[in-house]
């Protein structure tokens, strides 16, 4: 026999016995990061997510040796289109044997990715994308839902920021599928804790520069809080002109339905201080996370954003799901996510759950503090609730989802 | 609505007018004088903006030496522009300079963006009015930012300047004539040439201050140029292209119509302009203050 052909047999057999313990597809398991890299949320996901994830595998591969030189990653611009999002997550999964997406920032981007995910029998999870459609009309058996989603952001905000006070509300939202989504829900948690909305939410125009109009309305109203469901770009010129107009002087406190911390760091903390949001979140929550993005903070430069932390986290935990289920095949790896809990740096008291596969976490509403109070660069929050996982996210009795 | 909240939006709209008006100014200028459609003034708007922040962040400078620099530093750059890339362009036809000017629009954005991304944070820089203009004032019927108020004044002031200088003085008379007939300018000794050079320096000074007053505003970010500029060509359309006096009764009159019309209805706020547009393009297809081609 040919020399070469024999070692390709031998090759062959012993890989064989490797994937025995191990069945993944093509040897690998290929993480794919389907983010924005070049657009508005580049910098809360982007490149930060990508290297997040390459976190995930190198530690993933640490701790389990069996595993080394496995798990790869791939970062892929979407652009924030859902077109876009389509043909790249069906390139990477056909041409790149991408085992799983990741990320997905932009509602629209991670609902046409997880249908293609969906028709091509691939997992996805969702983290910084946040429509409630994941789990609800749109939900399937391969997609998951990470981190947050609108209904926790409004329940965390809109019932804290009423409770402390805030009785009446001026809600605006920018009108697209995330605004409306978002203003809906926020709307339903103010009045189901008791405070009213002194006149319909306004839709504003997407994108927008100049929110006076609104602010002004505002001034007469006088709501004791002026939400805004905006974010990124939008967010930012709304909390500028929330303070040049002097509204918190004037008794109008600040609701923010969406907040990242590149928010913050694009005004200053003293533009926020006062305003409440709800995050799943931020790097000095507790000695834990401290660990982890100063790791994070070594590896990339910058502190990490929760979106950030949110991608290394679901990565760990579907490569953990791959190892129990000794197979990167969907199905099985789906079977061994639901029901799963897990306590992580990132997601405390977390569990799977099957019906809708919403990932169940705790997450906390928080007030941004004045620098003065901040004991170091990036000190942002001071946790005012902790809401458990149980009562976060949208109960199993009102989801739409058929699976 | 009540009146008292309409005025208080008419007035709410002169803010945004003067920021129209400055930008349709400095395209109005340039067009009128040297027949180039500038796409790129959005991006030298941002680039006024992001150069006040750069200043303020290497060598510390305040607002009040930006808004005299950073116009000088836009300004320069235009001239530059002008001298090794746009008059190569001018025997050709609009489509060639409409094509380069877009072209240096992208290049100037993601160039600000890797800057500002390597830096901190790309959805927005932080800048701030100057003490003594921070804080509101009670006007009586409305509370309002000072610094707001203070845009409108310079907006219109500069306005009228520019406006008397052009049409009043004998440098204008040169400039128009320089433009008219190049020839016979030059006949008289008149350096044709370096006059133009200086209108399209002077055109994107226009930009850059308008950055420079809007950074306190709006969010200092590599965008920041690309919506307003579509909503300007609008104003410089319905005012008539090259008219000065149309640019700026136009600018700030789409300012207060779109106030308006977010208040009574948000979803026409950013659409107004563009009805208006083909409204007045039906009835005048010159524009309003605009002349027939050749009858100027």
């Amino acid at each position: 026999m040919n020399k070469r052909i024999l070692t390709a047999l031998l090759l062959s057999t012993a890989s064989m016995s490797l994937a025995q313990t191990a069945k993944l597809s093509d040897g690998i398991i290929k993480l794919g990061v389907l983010t924005d890299l070049s657009g508005v949320y580049s910098e809360l996901s982007g490149a930060g997510s990508v290297k997040a994830a390459q976190m995930a595998a190198d530690d993933f591969m640490a701790a389990n040796p069996g595993y080394k030189g496995k798990v790869q990653v791939l970062g892929v611009d979407h652009q924030n289109k859902a077109d876009v999002a389509s043909n790249k997550a069906a390139e990477m999964i056909d041409r790149q044997n991408v085992d799983v997406l990741l990320d997905m920032p932009t509602s629209s981007t991670a609902l046409a990715a997880t249908e293609i995910a969906r028709q091509k029998k691939t997992v996805a999870m969702v983290v910084t994308g946040g429509t409630t459609a994941l789990t609800n009309e749109n939900c399937n058996k391969y997609t998951f839902h990470y981190a947050y989603d609108n209904y926790m952001l409004a329940n965390g905000t809109g019932v804290a920021a009423t409770r402390k006070g805030g009785k009446s509300w001026y809600i605006i939202y920018p009108n697209y599928a995330f605004g409306q989504d978002l203003n809906r829900q926020m709307t339903a948690a103010v009045q189901a804790t008791g405070g009213k909305l002194i006149t319909p939410s306004e839709a504003t125009p997407f994108p927008n520069t100049d929110f006076s109009s609104y602010l002004l309305k505002a001034q007469s109203l006088r709501p004791k809080i002026f939400g805004t469901m905006q974010a990124g770009a939008d967010l930012v010129n709304v909390v500028k002109q929330y303070n040049e107009f002097g509204l918190k002087a004037q008794g109008i406190g600040l609701g923010i339905g969406l907040l990242f911390e590149t928010d913050i760091a694009a005004l200053g903390q003293d533009a926020y201080a006062g305003a409440l949001a709800t995050i799943p979140w931020y790097w000095n929550l507790d000695q834990r996370s401290r660990d982890w993005a100063a790791k994070f903070e070594k590896a990339f430069g910058k502190k990490p954003t929760w979106a950030q932390a949110g991608v290394y986290s679901a990565a760990m935990q579907y490569m953990n799901a791959v190892k129990r289920a000794k197979t990167d095949d969907s199905d099985a790896v789906v079977k061994a996510l639901e029901g799963y809990s897990f306590s992580d740096f990132f997601a405390r008291n977390a569990s799977i759950r099957p019906q809708d596969h919403r990932v169940l976490l705790n997450v906390y509403t928080v007030e941004v503090k004045p620098k003065s109070q901040a004991k170091e660069p990036g000190d942002y929050f001071t946790k005012v609730a902790t809401i458990p996982a149980s009562k976060a996210f949208m109960p199993l009795s009102e989801s739409k989802c058929k699976m | 609505m009540n009146l008292q909240l309409l005025l208080i939006q008419v007035f709410n709209g002169l803010v945004n007018g003067a920021f129209y008006a400055l930008l349709s100014l400095g395209l109005a200028v340039i067009f009128g004088m040297l027949r180039i459609v500038n796409f790129m003034h959005g991006a030298l708007y941002m680039l006024g903006a992001f150069v006040a922040f750069a200043l303020g962040q290497t060598l510390g400078l305040g607002f009040w030496p930006s808004l005299i620099l950073a116009p000088l530093i836009v300004g320069a750059f235009g001239v530059l522009l002008e001298r090794t890339l746009l008059r190569r362009l001018y025997g050709l036809d609009h489509s060639y300079n409409l094509l380069l000017t877009f072209g240096l629009t992208l290049l100037l954005q993601d160039l600000v963006k890797q800057e500002m991304l390597s830096q901190f944070a790309v959805s927005s820089a932080p800048y701030t009015a100057p003490a003594s203009l921070a804080g509101v004032v009670n006007l009586g019927f409305v509370v309002f930012p000072k610094y707001r108020l203070f845009v409108i004044a310079v907006s219109a002031v500069i306005c009228l300047i520019t406006w008397f200088v052009i049409e009043k003085t004998r440098v204008g008379s040169v400039i128009r004539a320089a433009t008219e007939n190049p020839v016979v300018t030059r006949a008289f000794g008149i350096n044709v040439s370096a006059w133009i050079t200086g209108v399209f320096g002077v055109g994107v000074a226009l930009a850059g201050l308008a950055g420079v007053l809007a950074a306190p505003i709006y969010s200092v970010e590599p965008y920041m140029g690309a919506e307003l500029i579509i909503t300007t060509f609008a104003v410089v359309v319905i005012g008539g292209m090259g008219s000065i006096l149309g640019s700026v009764v136009v600018g700030f009159a789409v300012g207060v119509l779109a106030a308006i019309g977010a208040a009574l209805y948000p979803p026409i706020a950013n659409t107004l302009v563009f009805i208006l547009m083909a409204l007045v393009l039906l009835v005048r297809p010159n524009g309003l203050f605009g002349l027939p081609e050749g009858a100027r």
